[in-house]
């Protein structure tokens, strides 16, 4: 009887005391996260709003920028992310089947190409901080200075800052919510090696797994705006 | 250990959700949507008094054409303060996160919202950048105008815009977290038997005021994000001087900053849906065109931004589009209003407090919206652009549209609320002088903005005095009027008449269980077996509890409520 | 003139304002009969079906399709003759008329600073003739203000590092109120000013009584020198290592990337601060950027030369700036300009 099921799932300490039942109580967690996905895109909209305007507005200046980029470290990382989001939806699936095991050897894994990630971002940031192209005076002692970009025909140099602020600030805010991401795994990470989740109860996971899966895509977009958009200039 | 679950209910009347527990622990630390309303009742008030306050320093110092009271910096902290607290901090979260937080959940028959703590956290967040606000402001103020204007925000101003910025920017992941809420609550909390077109309008009203929350806000987030980098590191992202567009900051702040003026009005319009039906005990007429008006609004709300950048610079053409979509977003509205009109045809119409908010909403958001046809008009548009007459147009959406569905709303549900009425004459009496003096102070200044004079200006040729004065003599009438409710509300939360559980004999949900309700709003989960206002004589609404005979039965399958369906 | 006998409008004194205060006739007339009318509805059904015992419940009502289609379609109708009308003044006050007498304007936190082509400079005051077409070319030197001017029924933002225009046609002498529309900081309604609508021969009086000033295309050609463009462009913008000027203005430039665009002043102000923008076909990046060396007021005057070369490619350039035929007898003395640079 249906009541009876209704009856013993409301017994599960993982269903909380204002849903019906764990089946309302995941669906609302999807959707929360999904919601929740939808404001991210309009935040970053708004970047990508600006990058587009821009863009246009100083292509050549752009084009230099971009080529000054590390195109082999913005490649590893982008396969870094990809083999990330693999692990990610390996360790959903274990979840779901109930491996425990698996699970945690797969949110380790995340977890270690996640923080390989924004290692690997670091060492980009200090070396756009060596060549002072922190845009601005965010750094006193060291203002930015566009001497190091090599500069392709027309493009004028006092507006390849442009191109640093914005790269800057979309790859800043990516890897802020990186961190979050990171941080968000290892409290799953936890109550998966206490063995909270199973095959009935694991929408955590999914969840995470979702926002993961987001933050990834969006790296997905940045790549190519903002490490290939001026390659074939060079040749 | 949580509150909810440290009682019994023993009897419904007796225990109820706000002397279930005791202490301020057990208020800072609730998981309790009604609660939460009430935490946010409080602070959307403190902030709409000192909204207010600085509303009456611009009054007074707009008697005179000199500019004698108030220095121009002075002055221009001072309307900058008053717009940023009424927009962010009362407009923006006054009817969603207050009569939306506490009715939402009851409405739909469910016992909370789906994310209590977040709830609570959209509650922190608001305070903290309500702090921020208000440290900028005993700091030494703002002076950029509520629109942040680039450059000038981000070069030329020497006030605190940071740390205004900061709290705006935290603020939005309040009504972001509000919104989210909303939504996966209408979706999946519904109660059996409750579909969509079953839900009470006030509740379309609400989930189409979530889209836009969630869509709109980020994008003033990261727009003020890049206005505060710009501020702080001088790279020019909206600053022509180094590079920047400053239109393009004109762009993103008014791609959230239009839409959210229908954050404002939809739930007040949502509001009046339910005052206008349950006062004339008459079903909408035409319930589902009032319902996807409301949808509509949303969608397009999103494609008008550019009407308020005809004059700056932009492309005629893009002008031209969006002049277009302005007048096409006018066409829901109107639809409600002629709805709503209907719906008194034949209706039994009773004067109660709530009904008269409800009849002054129509009539001013009639003059309001109509007048909103000037600005979208794109050859008006250039004379009357940021003048007094599109200062009068916005005020009377905003005061004459949500303050009054804001005001009629909370006398409504105030039995359910406080559990006590509130006092009938003083009430009539409140709405009558609110009314008088909104169109004392606001009328006048059409007249003045189409003779030319422009806003912001802290002194002004004196052939506009005879305006300002008259508009004075209306705002202090408008605020001796909002005073009067404050007092009486206050008085009737412990000497007020004790309401029954139905004291309007209405079929809502939110009228079935006990006023105040229990902390889980519901004995039992309800069962809906009526549509939205289908009124039935009082003996045949049943309050929601056990049936007769099924008090040894389980909670999950109690058959509950109302009147059979025909 | 139309509305003087309608209370509390304001005055109308260009050829625009009378439209403008048409189309804002018929809005108030549709707003008012609306707001009556559901006003008058409401009262009406409020008094009529009041409550009349406690329990009375009327019968419900199903909506009706046909009344929900009339009150959508009549207002969209409505609507729709409102943008119609609105956008068809705003094309004809956005597109300056051809053989207009061009005024510029600069802003600045907290005044305005005009200046006639034929060199008379004013401070938060504008005297204009009637029945002349002006057009104003507008720019700020910090922040964004707004040029408006109520009995005119016209108003513009003017943004930095930006040219906008606007244009009118007074037709009524006297005193007008000149406001800065966009909030620009402390003293915002301070920025104010008066237009000074003046009859013909009175205007070209006073231009004669204030002529003793520089006309912007003689200072601009000061400029030409002193900073040493004449090195690169030619004397009188033949062109040399960089593209001739002579003629340019208002033309099609072919650019090296393929592109083409129209040398208006945008296209002139962004190439003297970033000369590698829009390199005109056949010549290489040489210039140097004039960023921060010349004030948006100076390159107005480059500006004003550019387009006196344009009227007389062949002659001495600074004989004659194009507008002083249309203003009548206030020549400025050209000779100042060619003897020796100010600076």
């Amino acid at each position: 009887m249906a009541v009876a099921i209704e009856h013993e799932a409301s017994h599960h300490p993982g269903l909380q005391h204002h849903f019906e039942n764990m089946e309302q109580q995941r669906e609302a967690g999807t959707l929360g996260m999904w919601v929740f996905l939808v404001t991210e895109v309009m935040f970053f909209g708004g970047m990508f709003f600006a990058y587009t305007l821009y863009r246009s507005m100083y292509p050549m200046e752009f084009a230099s920028a971009s080529n000054h980029l590390d195109l082999t470290l913005g490649t590893v990382n982008t396969v870094v992310l990809i083999l990330s989001s693999f692990t990610m939806a390996m360790g959903v699936y274990s979840a779901q089947l109930g491996k425990q095991r698996n699970l945690v050897i797969s949110l380790i894994l995340t977890v270690v190409l996640g923080v390989t990630f924004l290692g690997i971002k670091a060492v980009e940031y200090h070396e756009k901080y060596v060549d002072n192209l922190i845009p601005g005076r965010l750094i006193p002692s060291a203002p930015f200075s566009p001497a190091g970009v090599h500069l392709l025909p027309g493009a004028n140099p006092q507006k390849v800052e442009m191109f640093y602020w914005i790269y800057f600030a979309m790859t800043g805010m990516h890897a802020i919510h990186m961190i979050i991401g990171v941080g968000l795994l290892l409290v799953i990470l936890f109550w998966a090696w206490r063995g909270k989740y199973g095959p009935e109860y694991h929408s955590p996971v999914e969840i995470s797994g979702l926002y993961w899966h987001f933050v990834d895509l969006i790296w997905i977009f940045l790549f190519p705006l903002l490490y290939l958009l001026g390659r074939h200039f060079e040749h | 250990m949580r509150a909810e679950e440290s009682f019994q209910l023993p009897s419904p009347s007796k225990v109820n959700y706000i002397n279930a527990t005791y202490g301020l622990k057990s208020w800072l630390l609730t998981k309790d949507h009604k609660r939460i309303a009430l935490l946010y009742l409080g602070s959307v008030t403190f902030f709409f008094m000192v909204g207010g306050i600085y509303a009456m320093l611009i009054r007074l110092e707009l008697l005179t054409p000199q500019g004698d009271l108030l220095s121009s910096t002075t002055y221009n902290k001072v309307f900058t303060q008053h717009g940023i607290l009424m927009v962010f901090f009362f407009l923006i979260p006054a009817i969603p996160a207050t009569l939306g937080n506490f009715l939402v959940p009851m409405m739909i028959g469910a016992k909370d919202l789906a994310f209590p703590r977040i709830n609570l956290l959209s509650w922190y967040i608001y305070i903290a950048g309500g702090l921020f606000t208000i440290y900028a402001l005993l700091a030494g103020g703002v002076d950029t105008g509520w629109t942040f204007y680039a450059p000038y925000s981000t070069t030329f101003s020497n006030s605190y815009v940071l740390a205004t910025g900061v709290g705006i920017f935290i603020n939005g992941f309040s009504s972001i977290l509000t919104g989210l809420n909303f939504i996966v609550t209408i979706h999946t909390m519904r109660a059996p038997g409750m579909t969509w077109f079953r839900m009470p309008l006030f509740l379309w009203a609400h989930y189409a005021t979530s889209l836009i929350m969630i869509l709109g806000t980020p994008v003033i987030a990261i727009t003020i994000l890049l206005l505060a980098f710009e501020r702080l590191a001088r790279v020019g992202i909206f600053d022509p001087a180094i590079g920047g567009d400053p239109v393009l900051f004109q762009h993103l702040f008014w791609f959230y900053s239009h839409p959210a003026v229908y954050i404002m009005v939809l739930p007040g319009m949502g509001v009046i849906s339910e005052l206008i039906a349950n006062f004339s005990r008459k079903n909408i007429f035409g319930y589902s065109f009032v319902a996807f008006s409301s949808l509509a609004i949303a969608v397009f709300g999103f494609l008008v931004w550019g009407h308020h950048m005809f004059v700056s610079g932009q492309s005629a053409y893009a002008g031209m589009i969006f002049s277009f979509l302005s007048f096409a977003v006018a066409i829901p509205s109107a639809v409600k209003v002629f709805n709503w009109t209907a719906t008194l045809y034949k209706g039994s119409i009773s004067y109660d407090t709530p009904m008269l908010y409800a009849l002054g909403f129509i009539g001013l958001f009639t003059i309001g919206g109509m007048t909103g046809l000037f600005l979208a008009s794109m050859g008006l548009d250039i004379h009357v652009h940021d003048t007094y007459f599109i200062v009068a147009h916005f005020h009377y959406i905003m005061v004459g549209g949500t303050l009054l569905a804001y005001l009629g709303g909370l006398h409504y549900w105030w039995p359910k609320i406080a559990g006590r009425m509130y006092p009938e004459g003083w009430g009539r009496f409140a709405a009558l002088v609110i009314f008088v003096g909104f169109n004392l102070t606001f009328l006048p200044q059409f007249v003045a903005g189409y003779l030319g004079m422009p806003r912001r200006y802290h002194a002004y040729p004196p052939e506009f005095q005879v305006f300002n004065v008259l508009s004075s003599a209306g705002a202090s009438i408008l605020g001796f009027g909002l005073l009067i409710p404050a007092i009486y509300l206050i008085w009737s939360m412990r000497y007020g008449k004790v309401a029954e559980s139905n004291p309007w004999h209405l079929p809502g949900l939110e009228w079935r269980t006990p006023s105040p309700p229990p902390t889980t709003n519901f004995e039992v989960t309800p069962i809906v077996t009526w549509e939205a206002y289908e009124f039935a004589p009082p003996e045949e609404t049943q309050v929601v509890g056990k049936l007769k005979g099924t008090e040894d039965l389980d909670d999950a399958d109690v058959v509950i409520g109302g009147r059979p369906t025909s | 003139m139309q509305s003087s006998w309608l209370p509390f409008m304001p005055e109308s004194a260009s050829t625009n304002s009378d439209s403008v205060d048409a189309l804002y006739l018929y809005l108030t007339g549709v707003t008012t009969f609306f707001t009556f009318l559901i006003a008058g509805v409401l009262v009406f059904f409020v008094i009529k079906f009041r409550r009349r015992s406690p329990f009375e419940i009327p019968r419900p009502v199903a909506g009706s399709l046909k009344l929900e289609t009339l009150w959508t379609v009549i207002p969209f109708i409505i609507a729709m003759s409102m943008f119609a009308w609105g956008a068809q003044i705003y094309f004809e006050q956005i597109r300056a008329p051809a053989n207009t007498n061009e005024i510029y304007v600069v802003g600045k936190q907290w005044m305005w600073k005009l200046q006639h082509t034929t060199g008379q400079r004013e401070i938060n005051e504008l005297h204009v003739p009637v029945g002349r077409k002006i057009k104003l070319i507008m720019t700020s030197e910090d922040t964004i203000h707004s040029f408006f001017i109520p009995a005119f029924r016209i108003k513009a933002d003017v943004l930095p590092g930006r040219y906008t225009t606007q244009w009118f046609e007074a037709t009524k002498p006297g005193r007008y109120h000149l406001f800065c529309a966009e909030y620009c900081g402390m003293n915002h309604s301070g920025m104010i000013g008066t237009v000074v609508v003046m009859e013909t021969t009175e205007f070209d009086n006073w231009l004669s009584g204030n002529s003793n000033q520089q006309t912007p295309a003689v200072a601009g050609q000061q400029l030409y020198q002193s900073l040493g463009c004449v090195s690169c462009h030619g004397t009188n913008g033949e062109g040399g290592r960089g593209p001739a000027l002579a003629g340019l203005f208002g033309k099609q430039v072919f650019l090296t990337n393929g592109q083409t665009v129209v040398a208006d002043e945008s296209y002139v102000r962004e190439s003297i601060e970033d000369p590698n923008a829009k390199l005109v076909s056949g010549f290489g990046p040489i210039m140097p950027t004039f960023q921060g060396q010349v004030t948006p007021e100076q390159v107005i005057q480059l500006m004003a030369f550019i387009k006196s070369l344009q009227a007389l490619p062949a002659a001495t350039p600074a004989a004659s700036p194009r507008a002083n035929s249309a203003a009548g007898p206030a020549a400025a003395p050209p000779s100042t300009g060619q003897a020796q640079n100010p600076r």
